[in-house]
């Protein structure tokens, strides 16, 4: 092959990545066969799409291709550059976890039609995220961005007995449609402006007036807000990553949202200059939906529902490092404003590594003990130790940890933060103070809920019976976790490399602007030799300690005298977080308790319930979602279905026409 | 620097188990007493290292790795910090957050291992410290954005020199204020009354010493070695600030030096003169000192 070029490769993925999507079908009810076929595709293509994308990523060239159909007037582009080769090398790199994953997580009866439609939906969603983010028109765009939803929306509810997860589908579905409608507006109002669907003619956006640039940012927000699970938008997250199965949670939560980061930061390249509300507005939401984000993961029964609410922590703290990224840049705080991209840029990767590992290891317990809830698992590290260690090393990678990946680029935001603080005097250094300040408290919650999960989940004695003979998980989805784990301790160890690697999608968005790595970082190689030696000295110490003889083991925990305990006794994840909900928390966030105790002579049966909701979805969405429905249903009274009725209702619209046409 | 290692490791294994037989050692003068010997802690940790452990069949290897990581991290966290004029060993820009991180690993694994005996009492007072942390974490930022910005310098090196500003300059006030919140962070991070109380056993209120009711012998002896060291490490925070700059290096660390120790004796006479809050009012205590180090702040940025 004379020119195996990044942007060949990536082609080449596509097609392999669709091969692997419409083959699977043809195997009909022979799961195993469509098995093999959609894993080997996904695997291939996405190998092969890797490569290519971390080839385009070193280089930092720029490629497109074309094709058009003169007569039906369409034209799509594809086109790879620096900042679509950072995009897709989690979206590739996620797309191969998860389909090694599946192949032992995905257990299926030996004929059904369900392993043609996993793979099938599952390889489109492979090919429609790495479409969206090399899509050089707004048509192809757009059209991969649906096919996003629907191939997402159908893995979502790919269990069709839950009647849970047809819910969660549903609501994640309306929701994905709405946010769609703002960028099919957005896109609408750009073809008008610049008469083409390409990218590349959108130049004529940066003579905008500030008011339409800020017109289009809010629609880039609202529209990519609702898909990356930006805070007030992100109700349908929870419930839609909590449902899936959990190899497709670890790429809807790793990569699929974050396309919309990619998209979002696409067209902010676009816009002139902003006004500053711009920038304070994104980071503000960023910031309030971290701090809710975790608070609501802190509280959660079910594991997924917690780690998808980790999620929405996770995108907020990308979007702060964006939003005062748009704010810093053009004030003089250039050295701050590059920190914060930088870090919202590797905040994108060091999310994808270790929420995919988190969704992995939580897909093995689930697997393991056939149960979501957290209080219902525990004694797991002892019977599963290999998913246990991984769990709690993603743990600490996402609790920012050192020497995982977490720190470097929490690093890189409180970095910025403080320099712009430092850079800046009055209300504003206040703001980026304040933003610290927050940003520690959210780093002090994330740390409760990892260590309420892997405490809970993993330690003490087995709560329920299916905890007691959990078992491990198989080979696949082992070597899954273990290269997501090598991903986050790579990247912690090796943080100058990689943050050397933000160079090219820094040149697309930030042309001009210094290396991060000028930044005075201490990433340098004394850094990677202190850390790597820090793990292995850790690991070696617990290991010594761990073999050490001199102990009497093998009773039962002290319970202050108490000489039978049981599980039942054993601390739950409800009590765990109790304290902070009711002393910390505000009172949005509580949950709501149904039932009362009753005070009668005699004892008598009560309920008493507690029921944990999500603020946004259940105080603001389903009010105004019910109101729309009572309002549609009141229109229904002029339908009354009598065939006359309507025979009327012509009759009287054509007289008014007439008369229209008439006197105007 | 290799100098300044030695120092460090000095201080941090030979001192800091004195810290704790200073404040018991004030206590029981105040309380009338003639209180233990002020090695106790010293006798205490060679006898809990010469014993054998009972460990919970519960536990996994997590149990004994608590306290491992509890002396490893402080250890390792003291490197970044100047101890008087002895500067840290290690030392680059934004070492503060590795400071704050660090310790919250050592504080991930003590509340893990004691997840891991499954007892309630434990859990109870894992989710204390896990709570508790919350409203602590942002008092010590805001403190280290007060001396950096004061500084010009994001390095605890270059952080924690001697106050230089009169007390009656904005400076000079939140550098005070941003004092007393450290003192008030010591006596929270290293579960002091009126946060909590150290002597208590099996009470419902406790927070450190309920997290550790299950190990015993040397791995006790890593968790009260780990303390120590944190408390002293509390102490210097403060001992950095306060300490008069003559020039001389000896003079100076002997200053740093008795600053530190009469700073555990503050810690003793606080409690003295204090019972425990009760539970329900820490968090009201903690969001008070947060104020207070944001009043710093504000005073600073005006």
């Amino acid at each position: 092959m004379p020119n195996l070029t990044p942007f060949f490769c990536y082609q080449l993925a596509l097609g392999v990545l669709l091969a692997g999507a419409l083959l699977p079908p043809a195997a009909g009810r022979h799961n195993r066969l469509a098995g093999i076929l959609g894993a080997a595709g996904a695997l291939t293509g996405s190998a092969l799409g890797l490569a290519g994308a971390g080839l385009a990523l070193l280089d930092g060239g720029f490629a497109t291709a074309q094709w058009s159909w003169g007569s039906l007037g369409l034209n799509l582009c594809l086109r790879l550059d620096g900042l679509a080769a950072f995009f897709l090398v989690p979206v590739f790199l996620l797309v191969f976890l998860g389909a090694l994953y599946a192949t032992g997580y995905l257990h299926l009866p030996a004929r059904s039609y369900q392993g043609a439609r996993h793979w099938f939906c599952f390889n489109l969603l492979a090919l429609s995220m790495a479409l969206v983010v090399g899509a050089g028109d707004s048509l192809l765009f757009l059209l991969s961005w649906e096919l996003m939803s629907l191939a997402s929306f159908f893995l979502v509810i790919f269990d069709l007995a839950d009647e849970g997860a047809k819910r969660a589908g549903w609501i994640y579905l309306v929701a994905t449609h709405l946010g769609t409608a703002f960028l099919f507006y957005m896109f609408f109002e750009e073809y008008r402006l610049s008469g083409s669907t390409e990218f590349a003619a959108l130049t004529v956006l940066t003579s905008l007036p500030v008011a339409g640039a800020a017109l289009f940012f809010l629609l880039a927000l609202l529209g990519f807000g609702t898909k990356a699970g930006l805070f007030p938008l992100h109700s349908w997250l929870p419930e839609a990553h909590a449902a899936a199965p959990s190899h497709v949670s670890a790429l809807m939560s790793g990569v699929m949202i974050k396309t919309a980061v990619y998209a979002f930061l696409r067209m902010v390249t676009f816009l002139p200059p902003l006004p500053p509300w711009c920038g304070l507005l994104a980071a503000g939401l960023g910031m309030t939906g971290a701090l809710a984000g975790i608070a609501l993961a802190s509280i959660q029964n079910d594991l997924k529902r917690s780690l998808a609410y980790s999620t929405v922590e996770n995108i907020g703290l990308i979007f702060l490092g964006i939003g005062l990224w748009l704010y810093c840049r053009g004030r003089g705080l250039e050295v701050a404003a590059t920190l914060l991209l930088a870090g919202a840029l590797l905040h994108v990767w060091n999310h994808a590594l270790f929420k995919s590992l988190l969704f992995f290891g939580a897909g093995s317990l689930l697997h393991a003990t056939g149960t979501r809830e957290i209080s219902r698992m525990g004694g797991l590290l002892r019977r599963l130790p290999v998913t246990g260690g991984l769990l709690l090393l993603g743990a600490g990678a996402i609790g920012a940890l050192p020497p995982l990946n977490g720190l470097i680029s929490e690093w890189l935001l409180y970095l910025g933060l403080l320099q712009a603080g430092q850079g800046s005097v009055g209300g504003q250094a206040f703001l980026f103070m304040f933003f610290v300040i927050l940003l520690a408290m959210v780093g002090a919650v994330v740390l409760l809920t990892m260590s309420r999960i892997i405490g809970i989940c993993l330690l003490g004695e087995p709560r329920s019976p299916e905890s007691r003979v959990a078992r491990e998980a198989g080979p696949a989805m082992l070597t899954a976790m273990t290269l997501a784990a090598l991903g986050c301790l790579g990247v912690g160890i090796l943080p100058g490399q990689v943050v050397g690697l933000l160079a090219a999608p820094l040149a697309v968005l930030a042309p001009g602007a210094m290396a991060p790595n000028q930044a005075g970082l201490p990433f340098g190689p004394a850094w990677s030799a202190a850390a790597l030696l820090f793990f292995l000295a850790l690991v070696a110490l617990v290991a010594c300690r761990y073999r050490w003889r001199g102990v009497d083991a093998g009773l039962a925990t002290w319970g202050c005298g108490f000489g039978k305990p049981s599980p039942r006794m054993s601390y739950t994840a409800g009590g765990y977080s109790q304290l902070a909900q009711e002393t910390v928390y505000c009172v949005g966030l509580q949950p709501t308790v149904s039932g009362e105790r009753r005070q009668d002579l005699f004892p008598a049966a009560w309920q008493w319930w507690t029921e944990l909701i999500d603020p946004i979805l259940a105080r603001g969405f389903t009010p105004i979602f019910a109101r729309i429905t009572s309002l549609a249903a009141s229109g229904r009274t002029i339908q009354s279905g009598q065939l006359s009725l309507y025979f009327t209702y012509f009759f009287a619209a054509t007289i008014l026409l007439l008369g229209w046409a008439i006197f105007s | 620097m290799l100098a300044s290692l030695f120092f460090h490791l000095l201080l941090l294994l030979g001192l800091s188990p004195l810290l704790a037989g200073i404040i018991n050692r004030v206590k029981a003068k105040v309380g009338g007493r003639r209180g233990q010997p002020l090695l106790q802690l010293y006798f205490d940790l060679a006898k809990l290292f010469r014993k054998r452990m009972v460990i919970s069949a519960t536990t996994t290897w997590l149990f004994r790795a608590g306290p491992v990581v509890g002396i490893v991290v402080p250890l390792l966290a003291a490197l970044l910090l100047p101890l008087g004029p002895v500067p840290a060993v290690i030392s680059f820009s934004g070492d503060l957050i590795l400071f704050v991180y660090l310790l919250g690993l050592a504080r991930f694994f003590t509340i893990l291992a004691a997840l891991d005996t499954g007892s309630s009492f434990e859990g109870m007072g894992a989710a204390r410290e896990a709570t508790f942390s919350i409203l602590v974490e942002p008092t010590i930022f805001v403190v280290f954005i007060v001396l950096a910005r004061l500084a010009g310098d994001f390095s605890l090196n270059g952080m924690f020199v001697p106050v230089r500003a009169g007390f009656n300059t904005p400076a000079g006030i939140a550098m005070s204020l941003a004092i007393i919140c450290l003192f008030i962070v010591l006596l929270a991070e290293n579960c002091r009354i009126p946060f909590d109380d150290p002597n208590t056993h099996l009470e419902l209120t406790m927070i450190h010493e309920v997290m550790v009711l299950d190990h015993s012998g040397p791995d006790l002896g890593l968790i009260l070695y780990g303390a120590a060291m944190k408390l002293l490490l509390s102490a210097t925070l403060i001992a950095n600030l306060l300490r008069p700059a003559t020039g001389s290096p000896l003079l100076d660390t002997l200053a740093f030096l008795a600053i530190t120790l009469l700073l555990a004796g503050a810690v003793g006479l606080v409690e003295s003169a204090m019972a425990r809050l009760r539970l329900i009012r820490v968090p009201q205590l903690l969001i008070g000192t947060s104020l207070l180090s944001f009043l710093a702040l504000i005073l600073l940025l005006r």
